[in-house]
């Protein structure tokens, strides 16, 4: 997507052929025997204020996009621009005053908090980060609780003492402590009950109005990602197959896969009728092994014989719905 | 946006269930396991004992002399009491009894065995202090660092300086100092050649990277454990001059493997931990992440492996001792007083019996202590 | 299909876990029944004890810490809280089987899948090793896994995970069971592969006409399979009734809650509906209805009063006195 600096300076983020080759160690000396393609040249942007979903199935390697973006992994190629800047290849150090622009919310609220630091002390090690005094952080630590709906009494309480809602709500306090202005939330509510899920929804809707967040939320679950983000990215084995934004996506899906995926969702149906549907056939492939030409043609429906010869390009239709099929017609 | 925020305020929650301290619900586990409160009872007993056996024990006037000669007085049974016509005023024990008896030269086992409870603990502790201190040291290294690679052209730098230092100790100066010196010119260029990022100084494989960090760390471990570490130790003693320290540092450098392995599995589980990721996002330096957030998650199995440390090591210098490598006489340590007591073993079994149950007991304790502690520190078991 | 008699059936059954210093109360009088060739539906929140009140009909409860203190469970008309170890041993996998929730840890990685699904069959009947073979490739490909031949004598690691749940579901039927019951069996994989379990559920439940006991969190899984769904809440079935009433016309506030407070499409925009506050510890459970605290029609009597369950309609009934007064 060749865009001119003016447009990239006017989004948060703009990502442009990202590519993770994790490497697969053997051998006494662990020499690298093979190469898993886990994100394998990726292209999305997301504006101010904005949220885009990022879906797919376990191991397409959307996890990998959050933590590539966020440079807790290096990327092995592609850019990575934030506001404007190329922050795919920097340093460590030059990294740290970027750090705190982007944090993240993670999937699981039990791994996520330190189980040996009160939640206060967690909040603080961010708010340490922005270099507040010990009366400043106290203050804002309180405020932040009371943001998202922890009685600031419980600051020192250990995160053990917590339901999985709130610790996800005081993992969200933490990432708020450094002023962020893009989250990325990877699956922050499929570890979840059903009725907390509402809650910690509401409060990610609530906090991006409030401060202008701009999210980008990786998740497995279709309906979520349909509820709370302006664009949505599909995901297929390290390949974004089609990225449209919601409304586009989910009236005419494109690619064959977007289009399995949202058939295969159950859905509630009041009528108690059920609604028959053919499944997509066969299981994803292993990212070690993937099928030449298009990744999704062993499972395709409508395969031809050159989805597997040739790797299909990502190609624009109408507007700004972007699908990596050939066969693909508006 | 008012109004979520008092509808937040509205439902502002906290923990349902009552404050419960980590340390009040691990003391209750431990509490529960008999046989630990026991270990940690004897564990306290012995170090009382240990601290007081070496202040009565030392100085130019002790209370307990432990290396006065009786001559007249030798291998009499415990709890005899002293012959006071042969004796002079300050020969008599103070306890006015020999409550463990005297040896082959009439000293009394009692104060020797005090000193020696002294030593058996130092050498426990320092050795085993040692030991974690570079199992930590070199697993949290292979844990945390252990990806990055090792160049070539590293491997080349450091076998040259070796061999150079190797030489010159062999006395070859010239050709020590030289391998030194091409050494030392090599780590210049290969510094050098990193800085400027298109290098003209070296050529391109060299700076490949052979083999990352935790793979050299871990296969030193291996190595170090082909070995039959008592062996190795009985070798490097014997060179060695015989000193109570020698034996604790040798003993501590040849069991800080456990330690590193267990270091460094805790490290790689915990570095791929969310709350190490999220303290990554938020900017905190290395040395912050592994000291405030890893190293107090890892401590706890560490600890436990300490605590059976050292019961090893306590056991290990008594078998130097008793082989008459250990700590040089005439200092008493429970493994010397054993080994003199071997060859009156029919005349004078309180000789080997008593420095024997002490062992056993001091080495029992510290495992049930360390059997407790782990179930104690154990998440999994804390929570229900 | 009302006057027949149940397949199996749990009256007030209770299911208490003893802890250090608290007592768990995990099923708390929960009464249900399942006709044979229905499929039963069991959804509620983890900690719900959905679970426990389904495995109790197995005789699985890890006894201790779990003891059954109350309640009846009939399978068939026979109390099977009565029954010892060996006659229980009889009905289990025979005539009820249990399908779990993670494929991976549910199969013996030691084992050829051959091996594991031989075994459930050679447990209950006798069969040489020809028959025995052919009966396991005949199961294997019922599932849907491509060359069964091959597959026998693969370990579970070597299979994905959508296949390994067809394994765990080939054991589940290797006997004919009169019932199945399935915990959570979709949960760990993704929604494709999700969709073709559920279907092969479907397809072999109307071929051997068994009954089917689902249990899981997912509201959008349960209108699709189920014949008659159980809510829970806190140890308690808080609304019962058949698909149509209890996702067309619930009336427990928690039931409308949880349909409200689902993401979707349509309610882009908006506030999603939420329900305030936590789940209940089961340890630390509220008095009165254990809703009351997080439920916005609360009324004082809530507080004190534990509510019995209110018939509404043919089948459908529910544990609010509040709503179901109204008309």
């Amino acid at each position: 997507m060749a865009l001119t600096d003016n447009h990239k300076n006017a989004v948060t983020l703009q990502v442009a052929g990202l590519k993770k080759y994790f490497p697969v160690h053997r051998g006494f000396f662990q020499r690298v025997a093979a190469r898993v393609k886990a994100v394998d040249g990726v292209d999305f942007e997301i504006g101010p204020g904005k949220s885009l979903g990022l879906v797919g199935e376990s191991g397409c390697g959307k996890s990998t996009v959050g933590r590539l973006i966020l440079k807790l992994l290096e990327p092995d190629g592609g850019k990575i621009f934030y506001k404007g800047r190329d922050i795919s290849h920097l340093s460590p150090r030059e990294m740290r005053p970027l750090r705190q622009e982007i944090q993240i919310v993670f999937q699981d609220p039990y791994g996520s908090l330190n189980p040996r630091m009160t939640i206060g002390q967690s909040i603080d090690e961010g708010l340490r980060c922005v270099g507040l005094s010990k009366e400043g952080r106290k203050s804002r630590r309180e405020e932040l609780l009371e943001m998202v709906g922890i009685w600031p009494g419980a600051a020192d309480r250990y995160p053990h003492e917590f339901s999985g809602g709130q610790r996800q709500r005081v993992g969200v306090a933490r990432s708020l402590s450094v002023n962020p202005s893009l989250i990325i939330c990877d699956e922050p509510i499929s570890a979840l009950d059903v009725s907390i899920q509402a809650q910690i929804i509401n409060l990610l809707n609530d906090l991006q109005s409030r401060l202008d967040l701009s999210y980008l939320f990786i998740s497995h679950d279709l309906n979520v990602v349909s509820y709370i983000s302006d664009r949505v990215a599909v995901m297929y084995l390290g390949h974004i197959m089609e990225y449209a934004d919601t409304e586009s996506l989910f009236e005419k899906p494109l690619h064959p896969y977007t289009l399995a995926l949202l058939s295969s969702v159950p859905k509630i149906d009041d009528t108690g009728t059920r609604g028959a549907h053919t499944p997509l056939k066969g299981d994803v492939p292993s990212p070690l092994d993937p099928p030449p030409g298009c990744k999704f043609q062993g499972r395709c429906p409508r395969v031809e014989e050159r989805c597997r010869k040739e790797e299909i390009q990502f190609s624009r239709f109408d507007g700004d719905h972007w699908v990596r099929c050939w066969k693909a017609s508006p | 946006m008012a109004e979520t925020l008092t509808k937040n305020h509205e439902i502002l929650e906290g923990p349902q269930a009552p404050r419960q301290s980590r340390f009040v619900q691990q003391f209750r586990l431990f509490k529960e396991n008999r046989l630990a409160v026991v270990g940690l009872v004897i564990f306290l007993a012995f170090f009382i004992t240990a601290v007081a056996g070496v202040v009565l024990t030392s100085g130019q006037d002790p209370v307990f002399n432990p290396s006065l000669v009786r001559l007249q007085e030798k291998l009499q049974p415990p709890l005899s009491l002293p012959n006071l016509e042969t004796l002079k005023a300050h020969e008599v024990p103070t306890l006015g009894i020999y409550l463990l008896g005297t040896d082959d030269l009439g000293r009394d086992v009692f104060a020797r065995m005090l000193q020696g409870a002294w030593v058996s603990l130092t050498v426990g502790f320092v050795a085993v202090g040692i030991a974690v201190i570079v199992g930590i040291f070199l697993g949290g290294l292979a844990g945390y660092y252990g990806q990055e690679g090792i160049c070539y052209d590293q491997i080349l730098d450091f076998l040259l300086l070796l061999s150079g230092i190797i030489f010159f100790i062999l006395k070859w100066h010239k050709l020590g100092f030289g391998l030194f010196t091409a050494g030392i010119f090599m780590m210049i260029l290969s510094f050098r050649a990193r800085r400027v990022k298109q290098n003209r100084f070296m050529p391109g494989w060299l700076h490949k990277s052979a083999f990352s960090f935790d793979t050299l760390i871990m296969r030193m471990v291996d190595i170090m454990l082909c070995f039959p570490s008592f062996f190795l130790i009985l070798t490097v003693v014997a060179l060695l001059p015989a000193s109570i320290y020698n034996i604790m540092i040798v003993i501590g450098l040849t069991s800080w493997m456990g330690t590193t392995r267990f270091v460094r599995a805790e490290f790689l589980s915990l570095r791929e931990q969310d709350f190490v990721s999220a303290a990554k996002a938020l900017g905190l330096g290395n040395f912050r992440i592994i000291f405030r957030h890893m190293m107090p998650n890892a401590v706890a199995p560490v600890l436990v492996s300490a605590t059976i440390g050292i019961a090893t090591a306590i056991l290990t210098e008594a078998g130097l001792s008793f082989l008459g490598f250990g700590v040089p006489p005439p200092y008493a340590t429970w493994g010397n007083i054993l080994s003199d007591g071997k060859r009156f073993i029919f005349d004078a079994p309180w000789l080997t019996f008593v420095p024997g149950i002490a062992i056993l007991i001091v080495v029992l304790c510290f495992n049930l202590f360390g059997e407790g502690l782990k179930d104690a520190l154990n998440p999994k078991l804390r929570q229900e | 299909m009302a006057f027949q008699k149940p397949l199996l059936r749990t009256e007030d059954l209770k299911v208490y876990f003893y802890g250090r210093d608290k007592i768990s109360r995990a099923v708390d009088g929960v009464s249900y029944h399942i006709h044979a060739g229905e499929t039963v539906c069991l959804v509620g929140e983890s900690g719900c004890g959905k679970t426990v009140s389904a495995l109790a009909a197995l005789g699985l409860i890890p006894s201790p810490p779990g003891k059954i203190v109350g309640g009846r469970i009939l399978f068939k008309g026979t109390d099977i809280l009565s029954l010892d170890e060996d006659a229980m041993q009889k009905i289990r996998g025979n005539q009820i089987s249990m399908v779990f929730q993670e494929p991976l840890t549910s199969l013996n990685p030691v084992f050829t899948i051959g091996d594991q699904i031989g075994e459930a069959i050679r447990t209950h009947e006798t069969i040489s090793q020809d028959a025995l073979d052919k009966r396991c490739v005949q199961l294997l490909r019922d599932m849907g896994i491509p060359s069964p031949e091959q597959r026998l004598h693969d370990y579970p690691h070597q299979l994905s995970g959508g296949q390994r749940q067809r394994v765990m579901i080939a054991m589940a039927l290797a006997c004919n069971p009169d019932l199945m019951i399935a915990d959570e069996p979709t949960t760990a994989l993704d929604v494709t592969v999700q969709a073709q379990i559920l279907n092969l559920l479907k397809s072999v439940q109307e071929k051997a006409s068994m009954a089917v006991l689902y249990i899981t969190h997912d509201l959008g899984v349960v209108s699709g399979i189920a014949d008659r769904v159980y809510v829970m809440y806190a140890g308690l079935i808080v609304e019962e009734g058949n698909t149509r009433q209890v996702f067309g016309n619930a009336v427990h506030p928690y039931t409308m809650g949880l349909l409200a407070s689902l993401p979707d499409r349509k309610k882009r925009g908006k506030r999603l509906h939420n329900i305030p506050g936590t789940v209940p510890n089961p340890a630390y459970k509220p008095d009165g209805c254990p809703f009351h605290p997080r439920c916005s029609h609360a009324v004082e009597s809530c507080k004190t009063v534990e509510p019995e369950m209110i018939p509404l309609e043919e089948g459908h009934r529910c544990r609010c006195p509040v709503l179901a007064k109204k008309p």
